[in-house]
């Protein structure tokens, strides 16, 4: 980093910063292999035959290249129902996440009614408070509405957070106050003017909250823990995990199979996506870990 | 978007003076209602409904099954005298925290001044990001398998460098520091990516103008790289200290705790509270400590900021 000279964009490198800058690659090379060898080696084990796990040395190639584990994944448990119940979560709960905030944030960057700027003091407010505070009366409140080991349990509860509201509510706040007036004046109603003008404008962060939303729902592993004690019907990809220790001694490469299986849906997002949602981090702190 | 300020609370300027009435003032009111309804409803009842509950929950002896009774401030009182347990996950959750966000900070910075200077930064960041948006409870049963005593660390431990690896995650020393090991190499991604996109909008006249005074190497890093990044850094160590107070997803995987009681930390101590013992008073009141530490270390940052953080460029 000392190196950089004054001048801008270098053409023609000199042999020696080459040199040096051929080194750094290799050696940043190096350290993402060594930093994504867990996960590497998740994939090698999953493969493998299953007294092979713990072969001394340690080899990511067994004697064998076992695709039948994946399927082993399916029968040992149902996984595919935690796949289909995950998918259909997360789904569901991105849907809620964005009708929801996309109609507040319009209400609140551009419609005109009482109480709307101390009412999203509130919604600001409500940012502060750890999900673990949140847990324990809702788990009250969902036994009360009859709603244990229900899909709606997972669905509901976490559907209406203020960040949705406050992001788009930045995004809609852009929009001139001229397009608005021209709607108006061609008849547009607040719904029309939402859904033709609003919508389209915000479709990069509504695309990026989405996908932050639907991962947040996949992942998610305390609330689905409390409420759901029927896994094998209502049971999401993260519980359904934990199925494979215990009873018959650790199925290590059956694990390894399901986390794999696990990864690939947000791995496959973020590959896709990756432009989006770095830049998503970057200005919008979204995906906060 | 960057160029907006994220927290202002400010009502939306029109830009324009309203000076005509329009019509269907009244109609306007209603629509907002429309509008603005579900997120209302729906805060108002799981997040404003459940706080409020959570206040009164915590003065009781609340069992998960039968009649709750008045306590005043026992549930409090018996945390932080008699419970053999939480004490315990309040320093393992300070210990965590002490090591992991330092570490995760340090581990992003130094990468994200490293792969900035390559032509491939798009990759390396969407690389290094993989397990910070992969699911916590996969990549920590890869890390369990990994860590087990004739696993692959164990292994190399030994052969390289000559070290008979203790039992990392059943072994009183070294189980957080397993759990820390893991939570960094998991999260620091995230990082990474807010202080390279601070890096990337440096502003390169003062760079040079530093560069210029004869600033190199270590000095531009302190005297000017570091300040320049310095709202992204304050952003960051202010989310990862949120976050790592709030560690349960890791240890309960890893360690369940163990062994003994080592790697408890507070959110598991809140879960055992209400959904193992069955008493969500005690659950309630101990989650109520947990957000008052939150609500301190952040008044804390954002006090010191004066002293770090400079924000014009």
């Amino acid at each position: 980093m000392s190196t950089d000279a004054p001048t801008p964009p270098v053409r023609k490198a000199s042999p020696a910063r080459r040199l040096k800058r051929t080194v750094s690659h290799v050696l940043l090379a190096a350290v993402a292999l060594l930093f994504l060898y867990p996960l590497i080696f998740a994939v090698a084990t999953a493969l493998k035959p299953p007294g092979e796990t713990f072969a001394s040395p340690p080899s990511l190639i067994g004697s064998d290249v076992r695709w039948q584990n994946f399927a082993d994944v399916f029968t040992y448990v149902p996984f595919h129902r935690y796949i289909l119940n995950g998918l259909f979560v997360a789904g569901a709960g991105t849907l809620v996440v964005l009708a929801a905030s996309a109609m507040s944030a319009y209400a609140f960057s551009s419609l005109r009614w009482k109480g709307r700027d101390s009412l999203f003091l509130v919604f600001l407010a409500t940012l502060m408070v750890p999900q673990e505070v949140l847990v324990v009366p809702m788990f009250l409140l969902m036994r009360e509405l009859g709603w244990v080991d229900s899909y709606a349990s997972l669905i509901f509860p976490w559907a209406f957070t203020a960040f949705g509201t406050f992001l788009l509510r930045q995004f809609f706040r852009a929009v001139p106050y001229e397009l608005h007036e021209a709607a108006r004046i061609d008849g547009a109603g607040p719904v029309r003017i939402f859904l033709r003008i609003m919508l389209p404008i915000a479709k990069p962060a509504l695309g990026v909250l989405a996908v932050f939303t639907f991962i947040n729902f996949w992942n998610s592993f305390l609330w689905p823990l409390i409420m759901i004690n029927d896994v094998s019907e209502r049971g999401t990809v993260p519980l359904g995990m934990q199925l494979f220790f215990g009873q018959n001694g650790n199925q290590w490469h059956l694990v390894m199979a399901a986390a794999v299986v696990s990864v690939l849906p947000t791995l496959l997002l973020l590959i896709a996506l990756q432009k989006h949602l770095v830049k998503g981090i970057a200005t919008a702190g979204l995906g906060g870990r | 978007m960057a160029t907006t300020p994220l927290l202002s609370t400010a009502a939306p300027g029109r830009g324009k003076p309203r000076k005509r009435r329009r019509p269907g003032r009244r109609a306007e009111q209603w629509s907002a209602f429309g509008f603005a309804g579900p997120s209302v409803v729906g805060l108002g009842l799981f997040t404003l409904f459940p706080v409020a509950m959570a206040v009164v929950m915590s003065l009781f002896h609340w069992p998960m099954l039968g009649e709750p009774s008045f306590l005043g401030l026992d549930n409090f009182k018996y945390l932080f005298g008699e419970d053999p347990d939480f004490g315990v996950a309040l320093r393992n959750t300070f210990i965590f925290t002490g090591l992991y966000v330092p570490l995760n900070v340090l581990v992003a910075l130094g990468l994200a001044f490293w792969i900035n200077n390559s032509r491939f930064a798009q990759l390396w960041r969407v690389l290094f990001f993989i397990p910070a948006i992969t699911p916590m409870v996969a990549n920590a049963v890869i890390w369990k398998l990994l860590l087990q005593p004739d696993g692959t660390f164990a292994y190399y431990l030994d052969s390289l460098f000559g070290i008979s690896a203790p039992n990392f995650l059943a072994d009183g020393r070294t189980a957080l520091l397993s759990v820390v090991a893991m939570s960094v190499w998991q999260g620091f991604g995230y990082n990474l990516i807010v202080f390279s996109a601070a890096i990337n909008e440096m502003p390169s006249n003062l760079l040079e103008a530093a560069q210029l005074d004869g600033a190199t190497g270590l000095r531009k890093f302190w005297s000017v790289q570091l300040p320049l990044i310095s709202p992204a850094m304050f952003f960051a160590t202010t989310m990862t200290l949120i976050t790592s107070m709030q560690v349960f997803t890791q240890p309960y995987i890893l360690t369940a705790g163990g062994p003994g009681n080592a790697t408890e930390t507070l959110v598991m101590n809140v879960y055992q509270a209400g959904f193992q013992s069955r008493d969500l008073g005690l659950a309630a009141s101990g989650a109520w400590i947990l957000f008052a530490i939150i609500l301190l270390i952040t008044a804390v940052q954002f006090l010191g900021q004066k002293k770090w953080v400079h924000y014009e460029h």
